[in-house]
């Protein structure tokens, strides 16, 4: 699965270059306007724009699959591995995580906040750098979609948790103050935020221990252990007991509400900690994505 | 020449804090404050209306500003500082005292604009005033007039319809902390009105259980029959609380009746579900520290104001028509007011000649040897001949045709037949 440029025509390689970069720029248009009808439908708060945000977003989600699968075949493997392949997955897997979700029940307003989280994400790939760089040996494997695929769609899921988390600190805070600002009657009752807590964290965790897990067997392939205490196995470690934690505290002593939203926030920061800070502050053999 | 004033003196839930409203020598029970408001120089008539977000005071008095402070120390007792009074207090006179007496039993003055409570609270304050005699024909017009505005603006707009009370508000908190409420507990402490009427919505929304928790039991097995829930006495709250999600709590209780440390450990035992608390009792029942526990959330009765205001806009409409019913018999009931200076005018322009017959008349029959029927055909002929020279000057005086010049006729007249300060 090497890459090797003499395979394709070099028109043929300037042409899907074009392809791809429009394809990008279409998704990242999309997204902007889910955020903006999103953005409207929450001001005024009418059903048919709605209609019209969720169907970008699924545009937007379309879209971003689709790029992801035409740079599979510019690259020839799974486009994981750059800064701007890892983030442009991120939010597919946001999107999607969400879109799975919006499926099975709706949490008012919630699409509003997801759509800028996207957006924000495609905005900060939109400036990485967009080059096809040759694949690592190291990464030359089908481990590579299995274990960073695993992993960043339970960060989708786990960002989806966080998102709650936001919005539940939110709307708390308007119900202790007693001050019913902008967001009361825009933002979901407590409790369905909380059980979206929930429910995003046990999907994501679950998603988190498989990209353990299998990151786990592909080092054991790779290089030889199981565990190296790599700075990114370390800290996908810390995030994996943040929420392990969080999970067995809630179904032990009923942590929940506010505790839970915090928690949720805290997790996220070390999944973006795990993410980047890992690869620009600590460095280590796992960083690719320079 | 003093004449009298309407007087209208209260605090609100607009103008004073619920806590200095708790604190209020005249918060509690009628007929003690009656007596001693009856008791102030210069007062002839009064009235007190006391509720959960209103004290006023209405009496008939001669215009005095002593009248006035003296209302106010009885109002506030040691509890405020006479230099804050103004802080708190308004006082309407006349025309502003009735419209806004008016404002009150229409409920346009109401926390909830439209609930219908505060004409049954106004009917039982006044049904007190006039049992212990002290309203007089001032105020009994007055406070007769207010029921039949208030019935008058509820019939003609549809203010009430849309009624949105406070049980509403709580309605719309619960739903913003639970969500559903199909299968949430309803907790009642005390068995009062307000609680009733917020059960009731709450029954509506479909919770799952309604429970009484009353110092007297049969009052609350009386409730919880209404709701098909169960009856508790208050000596089981505690275990009860655990099994609570939404309590609205409504005693008579002159303390706290519920501590943020009773509370602590009933939400480890609940696993931290979150649990509403609804206090509209006045003084309050609950601890106002509940609310800083997590997944607690504690609102009083003012706190509900708030609630309430965002969906005002809806009923502003109804209300601005509400408004003009509300001025019009204001100014109805000005031109009766008016109307009622030529009354005692009349009143003491009949006197003068009634004394006047019985004077001539003992005078003259003491003279004369008459036999009882022939006295009793003399007398009646003194009083014929004095009432009807008296005609024309009353039909005079009652004549509405120039009403603009009431004061100027009824002046002439009392020069004319020497009633000066007679009134």
């Amino acid at each position: 699965m090497s890459y090797s440029p003499e395979v394709y025509p070099l028109t043929r390689i300037t042409m899907m270059g074009e392809i791809s970069y429009l394809l990008f720029q279409a998704l990242l248009a999309a997204s902007c306007m889910a955020l903006v009808f999103y953005g409207v439908f929450f001001v005024k708060q009418k059903e048919k724009i709605r209609t019209v945000a969720r169907l970008t977003l699924l545009a937007a989600g379309v879209l971003q699959t689709l790029y992801i699968l035409f740079r599979y075949l510019q690259s020839g493997y799974t486009p994981i591995t750059s800064q701007h392949e890892t983030i442009v997955f991120f939010a597919w897997s946001v999107t999607w995580a969400f879109l799975s979700f919006r499926w099975r029940y709706t949490v008012k307003n919630f699409g509003t906040f997801i759509s800028l989280l996207v957006f924000i994400l495609l905005l900060i790939a939109a400036v990485a750098s967009r080059a096809i760089n040759p694949l690592p040996p190291a990464l030359q494997s089908w481990w590579l979609p299995v274990h960073a695929g695993i992993a960043v769609i339970s960060y989708g899921f786990l960002a989806l948790a966080f998102c709650g988390g936001i919005m539940y600190l939110l709307q708390e805070h308007e119900l202790k103050s007693k001050r019913f600002g902008y967001f009361f009657t825009r933002l979901p009752s407590l409790e369905s935020l909380d059980q979206l807590n929930s429910h995003c964290l046990a999907t994501g965790f679950v998603f988190l221990t498989m990209g353990i897990i299998t990151g786990s067997i592909w080092a054991r392939q790779a290089w030889g252990t199981y565990w190296h205490w790599d700075p990114k196995e370390t800290w996908s470690l810390i995030t994996w007991f943040l929420y392990a934690a969080q999970i067995h505290q809630r179904f032990s002593a009923g942590w929940r509400g506010k505790r839970a939203a915090i928690m949720a926030v805290i997790g996220f920061a070390s999944v973006l900690f795990t993410l980047w800070g890992v690869t620009y502050l600590l460095g280590g053999i796992h960083s690719y994505a320079q | 020449m003093p004449s009298d004033m309407i007087l209208l003196l209260g605090v609100n839930h607009k103008t004073t804090p619920l806590a200095v409203r708790e604190q209020l020598a005249m918060g509690n029970g009628y007929e003690q404050p009656l007596h001693s408001l009856r008791g102030i120089a210069g007062c002839k008539e009064c009235y007190l209306l006391s509720t959960c977000n209103r004290v006023e005071i209405l009496v008939v008095a001669q215009e005095d500003a002593q009248v006035e402070a003296q209302i106010a120390k009885l109002l506030f007792g040691d509890s405020v500082a006479p230099e804050q009074y103004q802080d708190y207090l308004y006082i309407y006179r006349n025309d502003e005292a009735v419209h806004h007496l008016f404002m009150v039993s229409t409920s346009l003055d109401s926390m909830i604009v439209g609930e219908a409570q505060i004409l049954g609270q106004l009917k039982e304050a006044y049904r007190h005033a006039a049992e212990l005699k002290y309203t007089g024909p001032v105020l009994n017009k007055l406070l007769h007039k207010s029921f039949s505005v208030a019935k008058r603006v509820r019939s003609e707009t549809l203010i009430g319809a849309s009624a949105v009370s406070i049980s509403y508000a709580a309605v719309e908190l619960a739903k913003k902390i639970f969500g559903n409420l199909q299968d949430k507990n309803v907790l009642l402490i005390g068995a009062g009105e307000m609680a009733e009427l917020a059960a009731e919505h709450l029954v509506g929304q479909g919770v799952h259980k309604v429970v009484v928790a009353n110092r007297t039991l049969s009052r609350a097995m009386d409730l919880a029959k209404r709701f098909n829930g169960t009856a508790v006495s208050l000596d089981e709250l505690f275990s009860q609380l655990e099994q609570a999600d939404i309590v609205i709590s409504s005693t008579g209780a002159p303390n706290i009746i519920l501590h943020k440390q009773d509370v602590k450990p009933i939400m480890r035992a609940r696993r931290n579900e979150p649990i509403f608390f609804i206090d509209i009792a006045v003084p309050r029942d609950l601890d106002p520290k509940l609310n800083d526990l997590d997944n607690v959330y504690l609102y009083d009765i003012d706190d509900l104001h708030n609630v309430v205001e965002i969906n005002k806009s809806e009923r502003d409409k109804e209300a601005i028509k509400a408004l003009r019913i509300v001025d019009e018999e204001s100014l109805k009931f000005q031109s009766w007011l008016d109307n009622l200076s030529v009354v005692p005018t009349i009143t003491a322009l009949r006197k003068k000649a009634d004394d006047i017959c019985h004077i001539e008349l003992e005078r003259t029959l003491c003279r004369l040897q008459l036999s009882p029927d022939e006295q009793k055909a003399i007398e009646k002929m003194a009083l014929a001949i004095s009432s009807r020279l008296l005609h024309d000057p009353v039909s005079f005086l009652k004549n509405d045709s120039c009403k603009e010049q009431h004061d100027v006729k009824v002046e002439m007249i009392r020069a004319a037949f020497g009633l000066v300060d007679k009134y």
